[in-house]
């Protein structure tokens, strides 16, 4: 983790959050700068194991739908639309893959076909229980990122 | 053309951090069906304006053992389907005492190739009529029966019975009648309209990603030219409007009711990305 004193202190600002629960950036305050995320959305670290179940899970992250991925070579149907992501964590900074978890499509393009898993610029008609709901809460984006980090060749 | 956004993407990433060019397909089989001895055509030249050179049956894309059932109308299971319409077609229902071949005969000589060119401009409703509202218009006007309900058995038999006189048939609809460019427009929007929270679009899944793998599916084209489908994974007949709703649901959106204007202008549009193809009524799915 590399969270900084004032990157904390600026996810507060920016949820305006006083109280004593966890410091989250709601899904419209995070910044995505440079194709990075620089601070955590939530102040705590993410869990390798957790993101490895959330990548995995259909009703969850379901990236193996999309990406295949050499360390969850037991889980069987590894899709193909998205590049494997072996050795990803060579490629990007831990703060651009929290960025492309976030919202894909402000780090490759508006055409990408990977979802935002943190962000509310979804498509029309959204399930009606979904309204306002991200694909994946703000720890499960962070979990994911500590998976991703793991992914080195 | 295929796989465009794909492409951009990870052409952008190549440029960005000199990643390794990713070129994992998995592309439909070249082989040929034949059904009973007849000649399908299942890749066909595109219509002009199609994003694609080639349109391509969706039974290119199915594993051995599912493309092999569909060959043979004896393995087929949806073939049951397709009889018990036939006797649906002779049954007398409603106040007027007749049945669909106390008007049409032989659904062999009068509906033959029919199927294939629906849905069609109906001047009375001014809209276009799948299958299933033609036949309910036929239960309603002239046998005095009701309408059926969404996917009641009857309706997905009968449909399928019809579709199955055009067995080969190249799919080819009339856009001239009525107003059915214009519905074509509106479901062409709907086709590049992305809904739910995952945010994606038939094109995504069926244009951009057609040939690749979303986890344990082979994603087609899309195309409708073998509705109703007979699925094993469910045991029976898939009508085209539960397909269409079930997509739209896998985005996470809620779906419009079937038969809809929305759905019926979706269903004129993709009936024409697949214009050459042959019917395949009822082709098989896992
Ligand atoms: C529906 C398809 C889809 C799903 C689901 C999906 N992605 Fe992606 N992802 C893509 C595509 C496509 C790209 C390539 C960039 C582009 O074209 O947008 C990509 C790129 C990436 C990259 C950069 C890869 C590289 O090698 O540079 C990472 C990291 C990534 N995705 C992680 C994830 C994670 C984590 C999840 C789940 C939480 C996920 N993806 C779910 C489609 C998907
Ligand atoms: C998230 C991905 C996804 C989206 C979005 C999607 N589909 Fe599909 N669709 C599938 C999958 C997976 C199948 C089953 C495999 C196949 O035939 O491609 C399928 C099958 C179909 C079939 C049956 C094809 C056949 O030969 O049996 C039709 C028709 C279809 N889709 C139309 C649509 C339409 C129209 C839309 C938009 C309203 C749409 N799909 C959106 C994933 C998707």
């Amino acid at each position: 983790m590399r969270l900084t004193v004032p990157a904390i202190a600026a996810a507060f600002v920016m949820t305006g959050w006083v109280g004593a629960h966890a410091a989250e950036v709601a899904p419209g305050d995070v910044q995505i700068e440079d194709m990075a995320v620089e601070a955590s959305l939530t102040g705590t670290p993410g869990n390798p194991e957790e993101g490895a179940k959330t990548f995995a899970n259909r009703s969850l992250g379901n990236c193996l739908a999309c990406h295949a991925v050499e360390a969850l070579a037991k889980e069987q149907f590894h899709g193909n639309v998205a590049p494997p992501l072996d050795g990803v964590a060579d490629r990007w900074s831990q703060a651009e893959l929290r960025a492309i978890v976030v919202d894909a499509k402000k780090v490759f393009s508006d055409e990408s076909m990977m979802p935002g898993f943190y962000s509310l610029d979804v498509g029309k008609n959204v399930r009606e229980d979904l309204v306002g709901k991200t694909i994946l809460t703000a720890q499960q984006v962070e979990d994911v990122v500590a998976f991703l980090t793991t992914l080195k060749e | 053309m295929k796989r465009y956004s794909l492409m951009a993407g990870a052409a952008f990433c190549l440029a960005v951090t000199g990643m390794a060019i990713w070129t994992a397909a998995a592309d439909p089989v070249d082989e040929t069906l034949e059904i009973d001895g007849v000649p399908m055509t299942t890749r066909a030249p595109a219509p002009e304006g199609h994003p694609f050179d080639e349109v391509l049956s969706g039974w290119l894309f199915r594993e051995a053992e599912t493309r092999a059932t569909q060959e043979d109308t004896f393995e087929n299971p949806g073939m049951i389907a397709v009889e018990e319409g036939a006797e649906i077609w002779n049954t007398v229902e409603g106040s007027a005492g007749k049945s669909c071949a106390s008007c049409h005969d032989d659904a062999a000589v009068s509906m033959k190739d029919v199927g294939a060119h629906y849905p069609k401009w109906d001047a009375d409703s001014g809209k276009p009529l799948n299958v299933e509202l033609r036949i309910d218009k036929c239960r309603v006007e002239n046998m005095g029966a009701e309408a059926y309900k969404f996917d009641q058995p009857e309706q997905k038999a009968l449909t399928a019975f019809i579709k199955h006189q055009s067995l080969g048939t190249p799919v080819e609809l009339d856009l001239s009648e009525g107003d059915m460019q214009t519905w074509w427009d509106r479901g062409k929007e709907t086709y590049y309209t992305r809904t739910g929270q995952l945010n994606m679009a038939c094109a995504t899944c069926h244009e951009g990603a057609m040939g690749h793998y979303i986890r344990a599916d082979h994603l087609s084209q899309g195309q409708v030219n073998g509705f109703p489908t007979y699925r094993f994974n469910t045991g029976g007949l898939v009508s085209l409007h539960n397909r269409f709703r079930g997509c739209i649901r896998d985005t996470r959106a809620e779906f419009p009711a079937a038969f809809s204007d929305e759905l019926m202008a979706l269903e004129v549009y993709v009936t024409w990305r697949g214009t050459g193809l042959s019917v395949e009524t009822p082709a098989v799915r896992q």
